[in-house]
Formats: C-alpha cells, sequence, structure tokens
C-alpha cells in the first residue's frame, strides 16, 4: 500500500479546472461554434453551390493535389533525413540537427517571399529552371515547393525519437542471420518506422493543406489553375460573403480531421496488431 | 539518448561505405536547398542594395508601427497562453476525472485548424454581419479590423504550445515532490512558486519559446481580422506583404531579415533549453 503522504488529494483542481474551462470555450469552443452555427443557417442549396462551384473544385484539387505531392516527398526525403542525423556522424550534424526546425520557426510570409524571389523566372535558379522547361514560380510547381518547406520538419521530427529508440538487437539479429545491410534497413527497419511516418504525414497534411502564408506569394492566384482553398476564403471574405467564406472552411476543416482521425486508428490498428504478432 | 546508438564495435549495424555516402549527399542537398538556401537567401535580398536602403526600410514609421504591434499582441498572446498552458497540465496530470481524453484533443484542436479559418471564426462572431457585430457596434466596440482581433486570432493559433510542452514533461515527473510539500503544511500557492514552477522551468521556457515565435510570425489568421490598416493594424509580417505587393521588393526583404534573425535567435534559443532539460532528465534517478 501506498504510503499516506503519496494519496494526499494535490490542491488546485477547481482553480485549474475553471480556467481551463473557460478560456477553452472563450478562445476555442465558442468561435468554432460560430463556424458550426454559420454553416447551419445556409440551406443545402446554397451549402453546395458554395462548396461545389467550378472554381472551389479547382481550388481542392490544387490544395490537396499539392499538400499530397508535398507529403509524399517529405514522406521519402524526411525520414531519410531523420536517419542520416540519428546514424551517422558528420561534420555539422547538430547544425543541420537545429536547422530542420527551421520552417516552424520562420514566419510563413518571409518564407514566401524568399521562395518567390528565388524561383522566379528572373532570378538564377529560377531561370535555370525555366530554362529546362520547368516553371515553379506562379505555378502548382510553386505551391508544392512551398508546402515542402512548410512540413518538412513534421516527417523528420516524428521519425527522429523512433530511431533513436529503435533496439540495435533486431537489425543485429537479422545480420547473423544473413540479411544483407540493405535488406535489414528494409525489412526490419522501415516496418519500425511506418507508424511513425504516417502520424508525421497525416501531421504535414493536415498542415498543409491550411496553409497560406507561404504559398500565396508563390502561387500565382490564377483561378481554376493555381488558387488554393484557403485564398477562396479570404476571397469571399473580401466580397463580403460570409456564408460562401463558411462552407469553404467546413470542407477544409473536415479534411483535415478526418486525415487526422484515419491517422490516429491506424496507428492504433498497427499497435494492436503488433502485439497480437509477438504473443 | 547516446545509450541506444548502435556500438560502435558492431560491424553487423555499419552500412556500406557507398550507402553512407549517398544517403548523406542525398540529405545534405536536400537540407541545402529547402533549408539553408532561402535563410541565406532572405539576408542576400536584404542587403541587396546595401546597408542604407536596409535601415531606411527599418526604421521607417510604418515599419516602426508594425514591430510596436508584433510585440504588443505577442506581449498579450503568449502570457494568457502560459497561464492556460500551465494549469491545463496541471489539471490534466494531476487528477483523473471524465472527460480528460476529450479536454487533450480539445487542447490540440488549434493545430488542425487553418489560419485562415482561425481568422475567420472571429469575423464570423464579431465582424460587422457577425453575430454579436450589431451589439458591439451600438456600443462603439471594435474587434475587427483592430487590435483585439489581431490578439484573438493570435492567441487561438499559439493556444495548444505551452500545454503541449508541459503535458508530457509533468507526466513523467510526477506529484511526489508536491504531495510532500502539501504533507509538511505548505499552501497551495507557495507549493506551485517553490516546488513546482523550479521543477517546470525549462520545460515552461521552451513551450513560451516556441509559442512566442509563432506569435510574432503568424500570418493568415491575423492577415483576416486585421483590415490591412497601415500603422495602425498591420503587424510585421503584413507590413512585409504590402510592401511586397507594392514592388518595394528589398524594403519588404530588410523587415524580413528582422524576422528570420528572430527565427534563428528562436532556434539558438530552444536548442540550448532543449539541451539543458535533457541533461536535467538524465540526471534524475527515475527519469
Amino acid at each position: 500500500m501506498r504510503p499516506r503522504w503519496r494519496r494526499q488529494a494535490l490542491p488546485g483542481f477547481g482553480l485549474t479546472f475553471g480556467v481551463c474551462a473557460s478560456y477553452l470555450f472563450l478562445i476555442v469552443l465558442i468561435p468554432l461554434a460560430a463556424l458550426a452555427l454559420k454553416s447551419a443557417t445556409l440551406g443545402p442549396a446554397e451549402f453546395w453551390n458554395a462548396v461545389a462551384s467550378p472554381r472551389a473544385l479547382a481550388s481542392y484539387r490544387v490544395t490537396f493535389g499539392c499538400a499530397a505531392l508535398a507529403g509524399l516527398v517529405n514522406l521519402v526525403l524526411g525520414p531519410l533525413l531523420a536517419f542520416v542525423l540519428v546514424r551517422y556522424r558528420f561534420p555539422g550534424r547538430k547544425l543541420v540537427d537545429a536547422l530542420v526546425d527551421l520552417p516552424f520557426a520562420l514566419p510563413t510570409a518571409v518564407a514566401g517571399i524568399t521562395l518567390t524571389k528565388l524561383y522566379a523566372p528572373n532570378e538564377p535558379l529560377g531561370a535555370w529552371l525555366a530554362s529546362l522547361g520547368w516553371k515553379v514560380a506562379y505555378t502548382p510547381s510553386g505551391i508544392t515547393v512551398a508546402l515542402i518547406f512548410v512540413s518538412l520538419p513534421f516527417l523528420v521530427r516524428s521519425v527522429q525519437p523512433v530511431l533513436e529508440q529503435l533496439d540495435p538487437d533486431i537489425e543485429e539479429a537479422a545480420a547473423t542471420l544473413g540479411a544483407g545491410r540493405l535488406t535489414t534497413l528494409w525489412r526490419v527497419v522501415l516496418p519500425a518506422l511506418w507508424p511513425a511516418i504516417l502520424a508525421g504525414f497525416a501531421l504535414a497534411f493536415a498542415r498543409a493543406i491550411g496553409e497560406y502564408g507561404s504559398v500565396i506569394f508563390i502561387a500565382g492566384n490564377m483561378p481554376m489553375v493555381s488558387e488554393i482553398a484557403p485564398l477562396l476564403i479570404t476571397g469571399k471574405l473580401d466580397q463580403h460573403d460570409y456564408a460562401g467564406a463558411t462552407a469553404i472552411a467546413v470542407v477544409l476543416l473536415v479534411t483535415s480531421f478526418v486525415a487526422l482521425i484515419a491517422i490516429n486508428l491506424l496507428q492504433l490498428w498497427t499497435v494492436r496488431r503488433r502485439s497480437a504478432d509477438t504473443r | 539518448m547516446s545509450a541506444h546508438l548502435p556500438r560502435k564495435s558492431s560491424v553487423a549495424l555499419r552500412d556500406p561505405r557507398w550507402l553512407r555516402w549517398s544517403l548523406l549527399a542525398i540529405a545534405l542537398a536536400f537540407v541545402a536547398l529547402f533549408l539553408v538556401l532561402p535563410l541565406l537567401a532572405v539576408f542576400g535580398y536584404a542587403f541587396e542594395k546595401g546597408l542604407d536602403v536596409w535601415r531606411a526600410a527599418v526604421v521607417d514609421e510604418e515599419a516602426r508601427a508594425a514591430i510596436r504591434l508584433t510585440l504588443l499582441v505577442a506581449a498579450i498572446a503568449v502570457p494568457l497562453n502560459t497561464v492556460f498552458g500551465v494549469a491545463a497540465a496541471w489539471l490534466v496530470t494531476r487528477y483523473s476525472f471524465r472527460g480528460k481524453g476529450l479536454l487533450v484533443s480539445l487542447i490540440d484542436l488549434p493545430f488542425a485548424v487553418s489560419p485562415v479559418i482561425a481568422g475567420l471564426i472571429y469575423v464570423l462572431l464579431f465582424g460587422k454581419q457577425g453575430w454579436l457585430g450589431p451589439w458591439l457596434a451600438d456600443h462603439d466596440v471594435k474587434i475587427i479590423f483592430a487590435v483585439p482581433g489581431i490578439v484573438l486570432a493570435t492567441t487561438f493559433v499559439t493556444f495548444p504550445f505551452v500545454a503541449r510542452e508541459l503535458i508530457p514533461l509533468m507526466q513523467a515527473q510526477g506529484g511526489d515532490e508536491e504531495r510532500a510539500a502539501i504533507t509538511l503544511g505548505a499552501s497551495g500557492w507557495s507549493m506551485f512558486w517553490r516546488v513546482t514552477l523550479p521543477k517546470i522551468g525549462w520545460g515552461l521556457l521552451y513551450g513560451v519559446i516556441l509559442c512566442n515565435a509563432r506569435a510574432i510570425g503568424e500570418f493568415g489568421a491575423v492577415s483576416v481580422v486585421s483590415g490591412h490598416i497601415r500603422g495602425l493594424t498591420n503587424t510585421m509580417p503584413l507590413h512585409i506583404e504590402v510592401l511586397y505587393n507594392e514592388y518595394q521588393r528589398t524594403a519588404a526583404f530588410a523587415v524580413a531579415s528582422l524576422l528570420a534573425l528572430f527565427a534563428l535567435l528562436t532556434l539558438v534559443l530552444k536548442q540550448i533549453v532543449g539541451w539543458r532539460m535533457r541533461r536535467i532528465a538524465a540526471t534524475e534517478p527515475d527519469a
């Protein structure tokens, strides 16, 4: 039995509960409820017209397509970078490790104007790419570049701690049993990383579909071609079309919630399957 | 951390040389292209036309107003979220009650909301055609297109940062020292100031640094509620947008270089504080 002082209740339940509940309601829940209420006041036809107009549909294609593409690039390169940072020793490793957080620390507007200028057709890098037939700035490619920058840390930082905790004995066992190094990495290390990779991907995707500041400068913002859904929201707000803005916002919100919930379920399922396997 | 690294002696875990070099080359090329190049470019573009042009853009009246507003907004939003973060972490890690799982998910909710939507919800609530708009107009209170709206939107966007850092830390630390303090007759507040706060200090600072960085740099949410009134409701990121769209590109990059400098400072502080936290965690007996 635990000693008596260990069972002592700590003070502050009422105070912290009161602070948390009221602050959460004031800042987060009541404003979000305003969004839900507003969308409830739209008739089904009005909602559908706003959500499924050709221009809105094109903006979802751009937003979700570029976010998925950026996520896939980071899905490959993020874990690779994490692996290099955890397993290899090279000069400047600590610096590179710290730099991975740059996209979290650098304001998105700063990233936006800088990437735009770097990839603009009248600057060296942009001109060189354009001469290869690849226009980056003011096209969906530019949006993807900005989203790769913004979502890069998610995949590195979700995989890194798992790699650090990975038991080297399993890899040694694989090697002892005759597996080549590449086979070991592919069949032993990578499967252990999948849940973390997927979680990182979901976070990156959810962040990328809502991203605004880093994208609007480089996107060119041509309706039907390079206009992202968040920009459509601000455009409708500028025209005082609150209903239209709310409808698009609901689509974006539901998509990011679904992505995050799907990943949670998938992770739960992998953990269950793992523990069933080891039994 | 180093305890989990593969032992140097284990030949089996050593990757073949060609693999090492190619993975390293790909990773470093990725970092160079996507992180180092943009970072250097900000400063390159800012000083393109010399130090005087840079200085003129930074000391400009509107730039100074934007800097003041940005600092003011952070000075309100960050302390609010810090107090909330400490209270939430204490509540979640020290008591069990119904709905705790829901509370933890709700704390994370703002991370899943697009910044533009974070601005939109306040417009729907306080805007001219919003739910409370007519009442606010009658009482001559301006929230949207004014400073209070910017503070609210920033607070929403930075809401989870401090709580998210503290919850795992305080969970790992446990409450035995606090229980001992209470048993020995300490009051609730003196327990908090003399036991809890010193215990969580570095973790709290870590969360505050992240929260502050996001508060200073927030663009989407603030852009929706600000109205872009020069000298009044333009924060630094919005001021950069205005300059950039008016083709005052060098001036835009000059102000941007201040924010980039601040981002570098954030990374350095984060590294130092993170290192202190790991060292303390390593010296704790049952960590």
